[in-house]
């Protein structure tokens, strides 16, 4: 049996890291308004995009001799893997189902024979990876030092992103993070970044519009390779910033669920470790009047 | 048959305006255009410069910089790369980017070095303006 002593020093502890986890769970929950608010004002954008580039892939496809970024550049050999994940833990199992699913990515691709080379963006998944897969890393970026998520962050690892492709590092690009459903729902997902065409598919049913121009005469102005050469990129910066937001929001949310959890379990603690400390000391009452009378018996 | 334009501004962090418009007048790389209801389909890549809005007679203006004009037969989308409305601008903002651009331009070349330049031009209109 601990003493009154410790006991008491235990529900001390318990309590300052329950005013921790309280404090990181208020915390997390302002930050994930915002970063819900910043995700949902992003998707307009992303959707406008992926319709535009939707019309425009249908109209080419048919030609022959697409802009790679397109179509592809023929090979599937190399798979250029953009595994984004936080920077910080504490935010229950968010980090480790993105790695997870990276994981799941990387078995399946080297089982069918090709090479995968990692783009890890956010420190966490960084380190879960490094120990099995180092030698594949090829780029680490971590956003520990920015304040704000930005397009202009997306920017440039999408150029650099953009620049290893035409540099023919690799053939087939697919990003992989998570994808905030609610707060308490986040679910990895991968996306074919490179040939954007194979990404069609997978991008969340466009507007009307998009059907309704199927066949319609559109005028370009410049020409359509001239604005599929600068729309492309600019869908790949587009999709790894939608990531980046979605991954804020998932991270936010994780760790609002993990630190209510966390505050919870710290109240169920301390209440435990009270009842002790109430029958510890009224067991020491009983054994000290105990000890009072038997010595007065004994006169 | 519509008499207003169904009218949207999204850069890639939020929507900046969407309503029912009666004229936008865009700075599309190979010119300025006016667009007005019942336009035909048309997909126009956006430079550096001001877009005009009128709504009603009253004329809102953003600053845009980059990035695609989508006109379909329902609306008006631009896809802007960066958006500000025009109240909001910074010309110490804009002074700094100048002062920037002009460092890093005799660097480039080819298509990047024209995109710099007419980057450059239309933040110097906009500056005079």
């Amino acid at each position: 049996m601990a003493s009154l002593k410790e006991l008491k020093n235990r529900i001390g502890s318990v309590k300052n890291t329950q005013k921790i986890t309280r404090a990181m769970q208020m915390v997390a929950a302002a930050k994930l308004r915002k970063a819900q608010e910043a995700a949902e004002a992003s998707r307009p954008y992303s959707e406008r995009l992926a319709a535009i580039i939707g019309n425009l892939a249908a109209s080419m496809s048919g030609a022959a001799g697409g802009p790679e970024l397109l179509v592809g550049n023929g090979k599937s050999d190399t798979v250029l893997l953009v595994v984004s994940t936080a920077d910080r833990g504490l935010c229950g199992g968010f980090n480790t189902n993105i790695v997870r699913k990276a994981r799941e990515e990387i078995v399946a691709l080297e089982r069918a024979g090709k090479t995968v080379k990692l783009f890890m963006i956010g420190k966490k998944g960084y380190d879960q990876l490094n120990r099995l897969y180092g030698d594949q890393i090829i780029e680490f970026i971590s956003l520990k030092e920015e304040r704000t998520l930005h397009a202009g962050i997306a920017q440039g690892i999408g150029e650099k992103i953009t620049a290893m492709f035409e540099a023919g590092d690799f053939d087939v690009c697919k990003l992989v993070y998570s994808e905030f459903v609610n707060v308490m729902t986040q679910e990895a997902v991968s996306k074919t970044l490179i040939p954007a065409i194979e990404g069609m598919g997978e991008v969340p049913e466009g507007d009307e519009d998009a059907q309704d121009l199927k066949g319609a005469i559109y005028t370009y102005e410049p020409d359509e390779a001239g604005i599929l050469r600068v729309l492309l990129p600019r869908n790949i910066n587009t999709q790894i910033f939608t990531a980046l937001l979605e991954n804020q929001a998932g991270e936010m949310g994780s760790k609002m669920t993990a630190m209510d959890n966390a505050t919870r379990n710290a109240g169920d603690m301390i209440d435990k470790l009270t009842l002790t400390f109430n029958r510890t000391r009224q067991a020491q009452i009983t054994s000290e009047l105990i000890e009072i009378i038997s010595g007065a018996e004994a006169l | 048959m519509a008499d207003t334009l169904q009218f949207s501004l999204v850069s890639p962090e939020r929507e900046l305006y969407s309503g029912n418009v009666d004229q936008v007048d865009i700075p599309g790389t190979e010119g300025n255009l006016g667009v007005m209801p019942n336009h035909s389909p048309l997909m126009a890549a956006i430079r550096t410069g001001v877009i005009t809005v009128t709504e009603n007679g009253a004329e809102t203006q953003f600053f845009v910089q980059g990035g695609f004009a989508d006109v379909t037969p329902s609306g008006l989308t631009v896809l802007a790369e960066k958006a500000v409305a025009m109240d909001a601008l910074n010309e110490a903002d804009i002074e700094a980017e100048i002062a920037v651009l002009e460092a890093n331009l005799p660097k480039l070349t080819g298509d990047a070095a024209l995109a710099a330049a007419q980057n450059l031009d239309g933040l110097k209109a906009v500056l005079s303006a």
